[in-house]
């Protein structure tokens, strides 16, 4: 039977956590919703009389700030091709780990996943070093092979593919180890069956193995592209956004607006912005992904 | 925090319940980078002079020093005293963060140079005391420009030129003479100062690049990559500037008095005699060849709670012997000019003659527009610069861009000052 009157329990159950989002989360999300509908910045920190209330001019600005579209441009390209790339790599390393042949599993695994554990800012130095134009690895590798060395950091066009390798090999292995448990679940007797059935290697990858990793897929295409539309300590640490602004991420672009020039309102705006195209992006993920699967079914 | 530095605050906490009748007053200090660490032993003569008095040194790194400053403020946490860089002045005025300090140095305002205690004066009042000094200069490889027979340092620019082209054609087509960081707004900056450029218009409220002495002083400053007497990709390889230099890949470097002593030890005592440096050449015989007035400040703020000790502070560490002692444990050039008679600055003739060379040219220093947005124009200036260095737009394309970009980062300011006037 159910109680009309009083407190339902669940709400004593439920109270705590509610609280701490509504104190943590929320809160400060409708702060800085708020805070994004002004200009507060240096003048206003000291004096709130100097504080503007703006509506949405903040937006406007943006939208009309050719460095906002920089940075869009700039994100867009490193989601588009370091996600597909760093999915691939992951995918790759999880296949040859899980074949039966590879000995020393455990110490291989370790070893993939070790650039994910790393802290960015020391690996940072030794890709610096290996991207130097003169003294690094690559630069090294391309006199050898007689080509003529690339100033990977320094150049407008190279600068976004140095950023997407470092990025690609620092995060491949978290992905790497989802497809890994994801690939240890698919039945062994399926392989068998399609063996007996006379499919090669190809095939049985193409339709045992695949639809198997399916939800898996879906988990990493979206995590991966909420992580990677976030780009920020790679050309932070590497570029400062530079050169001419070819590595300038929206994330970057908020840091320096709210914390290096102290225009928060402006970087709230920034903000709410790059939570809308997150929130569309993944939208359309999760209904291209339903729209696929029933078309398969 | 170690153990024993929670026994010590555990032993200050009950030693400051015992005698809270004779408990210390204290004074807290903030320092920055290499006078950070310093300044434990500047202020022990003070402390011996004011018993009772207790001065907390907190170090701060230069990276994170803006935000924190900003931030304490926010929160109320601001120390006594503080090291800022002379830049951030305007923006610790435009805050209200710290006090006028105008009578405390009455009696010895005219022994500062003058063009750095200008970086220091904001609406007819003084808000910092100089500490020490800091500019730009031109260093060079004295070996090289002797061997390829440019005699002397360049004293104008069409004689800098000169030697830059003499040198490129000593060296072979490769080898770019000067070395211009794309990233720092500092050289173009001179440049256009030394035209007699404002950079800004209408009591800095608009930007005034595209103006006829900034413009050509910027397309000077452009010229020297068209030429290929600098590189364009040289952003990059700015971690390898000292074996760049001791290797010849550059002759002319224009950078600051920190590398009379990293130079000094990082490159390889071969070379201990092969380099010099020289004030900045200028555009024209008689025009003085100006260049930035830069440095450290200390000021005092408005939340301290014990104004007139922290000003004697601030007046024991900007004394004769505390800026001798600041340059003998940091290499800090001091800030008052009878310091530099006072103090033995530079111990051997090599050491003296390249620091000469910065007496010489603070006696012509001059700062950059005194708002709290400058460094964030600075930013734009180089994007834009590095644009037309690149050839993806003109200069005047650039120029005009950058006008607007700093028109726009100025709306506030307009719309302060016309709510003021009303």
């Amino acid at each position: 039977m159910r109680r009309r009157r009083g407190l339902d329990p669940a709400w004593l159950l439920v109270g705590p956590a509610l609280a701490i989002l509504a104190v943590f989360f929320a809160g400060p999300v409708l702060a800085s919703f708020v805070l994004s509908l002004t200009d507060f910045d240096l003048y206003a920190v000291a004096r709130l009389d100097r504080l503007r209330v703006i509506g949405a001019g903040n937006y406007a600005a943006l939208l009309a700030s050719p460095r906002f579209w920089r940075a869009v441009r700039n994100t867009a390209y490193f989601v588009l091709v370091g996600g597909p790339l760093s999915i691939a790599v992951s995918l790759v390393a999880a296949l040859l780990l899980d074949a039966p042949a590879v000995r020393w599993k455990p110490f291989l695994r370790t070893v993939l996943f070790l650039p994910v554990v790393t802290t960015l800012v020391a690996v940072a130095i030794v890709w610096r070093a290996i991207y130097h134009p003169r003294a690094g690895l690559l630069a090294w590798l391309c006199t050898q092979l007689g080509v003529t060395p690339i100033d990977w950091l320094g150049d407008p066009v190279w600068a976004m593919p140095a950023i997407i390798l470092l990025a690609v090999w620092k995060n491949f292995g978290f992905n790497m180890l989802v497809f890994l448990a994801g690939l240890q679940s698919v039945p062994e007797r399926l392989y068998e069956a399609a063996r007996l059935d006379g499919a090669g290697a190809w095939p049985r990858f193409r339709h045992v193995t695949l639809p198997v990793l399916a939800p898996t897929f879906g988990f990493v295409v979206v995590t991966t592209t909420i992580g990677y539309l976030q780009l920020f300590a790679e050309p932070y640490v590497m570029t400062q956004g530079g050169p001419a602004e070819h590595t300038l991420s929206i994330v970057l672009l908020m840091y320096e607006e709210g914390f290096r020039w102290w225009n928060l309102g402006f970087a709230a705006a920034v903000a709410f912005v790059l939570f809308a195209i997150i929130l569309v992006v993944t939208g359309a993920q999760v209904l291209l992904r339903r729209i696929f699967t029933r078309e398969v079914a | 925090m170690s153990g024993s530095g929670v026994a010590a605050a555990l032993l200050l906490l009950v030693a400051s319940g015992v005698a809270s009748a004779t408990s210390p007053v204290e004074l807290r200090v903030w320092g920055m980078g290499r006078e950070g660490e310093v300044l434990r032993d500047l202020v022990a003569v003070f402390e011996e002079a004011h018993p009772g008095v207790r001065v907390r040194v907190q170090q701060i790194p230069w990276s994170a020093a803006h935000e924190k400053l900003l931030t304490a403020f926010v929160g109320g946490a601001l120390p006594d005293v503080i090291q800022v860089g002379n830049t951030w002045i305007p923006e610790l005025v435009a805050l209200d963060a710290v006090l006028p300090v105008d009578d405390q140095i009455a009696t010895i305002r005219d022994d500062f140079f003058p063009g750095i205690l200008d970086t220091n004066v904001l609406d007819g009042r003084t808000w910092g005391v100089p500490w020490y000094a800091d500019t730009r200069i031109l260093f060079y490889r004295h070996d090289l420009t002797a061997a390829a027979g440019v005699d002397g340092p360049p004293a104008t620019w069409a004689e800098w030129l000169a030697a830059l082209e003499r040198m490129q054609r000593s060296a072979g087509p490769g080898h770019s003479p000067i070395l211009l960081p794309l990233r720092e707004w500092q050289t173009p900056v001179i440049l256009a100062l030394q035209r007699g450029a404002t950079l800004l218009r209408d009591e800095a409220t608009r930007g005034d690049f595209a103006s006829p002495p900034a413009r050509t002083a910027f397309d000077f400053y452009l010229d020297l990559f068209r030429r290929g007497l600098a590189r364009r990709d040289a952003a990059t390889q700015v971690t390898n500037v000292y074996q760049d230099f001791a290797a010849g890949r550059f002759t002319f470097y224009v950078t600051g008095p920190w590398n009379l002593g990293e130079l000094a030890r990082r490159l390889p005592p071969a070379l201990e005699d092969a380099w010099r440096t020289a004030p900045m050449p200028s555009p024209a015989p008689g025009v003085p060849g100006v260049s930035l007035a830069g440095g450290a400040s200390l000021v005092v703020s408005r939340s301290t709670t014990e104004p007139a000790l922290a000003g004697a502070l601030v007046a024991h560490l900007t004394d004769i012997p505390m800026l001798c002692r600041l340059y003998d444990l940091a290499g800090d050039l001091p800030a008052r000019s009878s310091a530099w008679n006072g103090c033995p600055i530079a111990r051997d003739g090599r050491d003296e003659e390249r620091t000469a060379a910065f007496w010489t040219q603070l006696q012509a220093v001059r700062a950059t527009p005194k708002i709290p947005e400058w460094e964030r124009i600075a930013t734009r200036l180089t994007h834009h610069l590095e644009l037309a260095v690149r050839g993806d737009v003109t200069l005047d394309v650039a120029l005009a861009a950058l006008d607007r970009d700093v028109d726009a980062i100025l709306e506030k300011r307009r719309w302060l000052r016309a709510r003021e006037a009303e």
